[in-house]
């Protein structure tokens, strides 16, 4: 069996569709700005998560450090329990509040870090203590409406 | 009368196209079975492998980058509508690698190597090419169809997964360059929201059955033609129909398991 010009073209073609996925996966997709294997895990509370969804991105300072992992709700509080998956190289104070965002008035939801001053840092399985719910715009009507109701008595 | 023939002949075609969908998910079977012995002499899928994926690489790079500028173009004009032209990379990347990238190559596939498939499977069976194989104890499916239909299998996602890279391309040529976005909010919005998983490894995994489909759909064809011109030309036509037909509806029932609005 001999190399003919055929197996070249042949092998061409298959480096080149390696080549295009290597290319979709770091330079369209995300493989390249965010790591999963050197990740610690916090958890967080909410009243309400409004649109928030997995795999929604975590960002301090604008930044995109993780992303949520698990959303399920707690049986006995009836609240929202959130795990986000956050990169080894950024360590977050004890007393840090977490808030739900939007990304633009009509984009998607993310979660906001805002580090405060304790000294101690958050470890692996935390829970972050401060918390600030949605944003839930009917919630915000209701309550523009019964003011106004009060004040026209 | 009338009527009890019209009757007839609906029962008939549908008895009929059981009958097929049953002997084909018998060639399948056989198919698979001689597999072993055609990997074996890998050559033969190498040889198929140029012929209907190199051959019809021009075309996916053509098409490819033609689907993209159109995205562009279109995308940014709805987009600017909503003051988020940066949202345009998204935009393209998204529904290429999703659905454009797979479905538009896996019917290029069909028209051009499907087809091809079909003839010159239809002729050397209309030549007794098939006959002659099955007297030297050669089996024709081992010989003649499993390579090609490997070779199918093998290029179908290799092409989806170009016509993906030049569909961005011909997105980036117009969004960044004609047109002016900007070039980091470009690239960075798409990283934003492309998963490697949920939307990559989704459209490799479509492109792959749409490969598995259009590739048995033509070598059965072929096959099964009736072993006369106008068979042969019948057959042909009718991979080209079936195979769009098939790839369109698995997208819907592949779309409705992968993205349910999660």
């Amino acid at each position: 069996m001999e190399r003919t010009s055929l197996d070249l073209w042949v092998g061409a073609f298959v480096v080149a569709g390696v080549l295009a996925l290597t290319f979709l996966a770091f330079k369209v997709g995300n493989m390249s700005t965010y790591n999963a294997s050197e990740s610690y895990n916090l958890k967080a509370s909410f009243n309400n998560i409004g649109g928030l969804k997995t795999t929604a991105s975590v960002r301090s300072a604008g930044v995109l450090i993780g992303r949520v992992t698990e959303i399920k709700l707690n049986p006995q509080r009836y609240e929202a329990e959130v795990t986000l998956s956050i990169d080894k190289r950024y360590q977050f104070p004890k007393d840090t509040l977490i808030s739900i965002l939007t990304s633009g008035l009509l984009g998607e939801q993310y979660l906001g870090l805002k580090p405060g001053a304790d000294d101690e840092m958050l470890k692996n399985g935390d829970a972050i203590k401060q918390s600030r719910s949605a944003l839930v715009l009917e919630d915000l009507i209701g309550q523009v409406v019964a003011s106004k109701a009060e004040n026209a008595k | 009368m009338s009527v009890v023939n019209s009757v007839r002949n609906i029962g008939h075609a549908v008895i009929d196209a059981i009958w097929r969908i049953g002997y084909a998910t018998r060639f399948f079977t056989l198919i698979l079975l001689n597999s072993g012995s055609s990997f074996r002499r890998f050559r033969l899928t190498v040889k198929e492998l140029y012929f209907t994926g190199v051959m019809s690489l021009i075309i996916i790079l053509v098409a490819g980058l033609f689907v993209g500028i159109v995205l562009g173009l279109q995308g940014y004009e709805i987009l600017k509508r909503y003051g988020s032209e940066s949202a345009l990379g998204t935009l393209v990347a998204l529904s290429l690698l999703r659905e454009l990238g797979p479905v538009l190559a896996a019917l290029l596939f069909a028209g051009r190597a499907g087809s091809a498939m079909t003839a010159e499977i239809g002729l050397m069976k209309a030549s007794e090419q098939l006959a002659a194989m099955d007297m030297m104890a050669v089996s024709p499916i081992a010989r003649v169809v499993a390579p090609r239909f490997w070779a199918g299998v093998i290029s179908m996602p290799i092409l989806a997964t170009i016509f993906s890279v030049m569909g961005v391309f011909g997105g980036y040529l117009v969004g960044v360059i004609y047109i002016g976005v900007d070039e980091g909010s470009f690239w960075s919005q798409m990283q934003g929201s492309v998963e490697f998983q949920h939307d990559v490894l989704n459209g490799v995994f479509k492109s792959f059955v749409f490969g598995v489909a259009v590739t048995v759909i033509s070598v059965f064809e072929g096959f099964d033609a009736p072993p006369t011109a106008e068979g042969v030309s019948r057959a042909t036509t009718r991979t080209v129909v079936q195979s769009s037909l098939v790839i369109l509806l698995l997208d819907v029932v592949l779309t409705a398991f992968m993205f349910r609005g999660n």
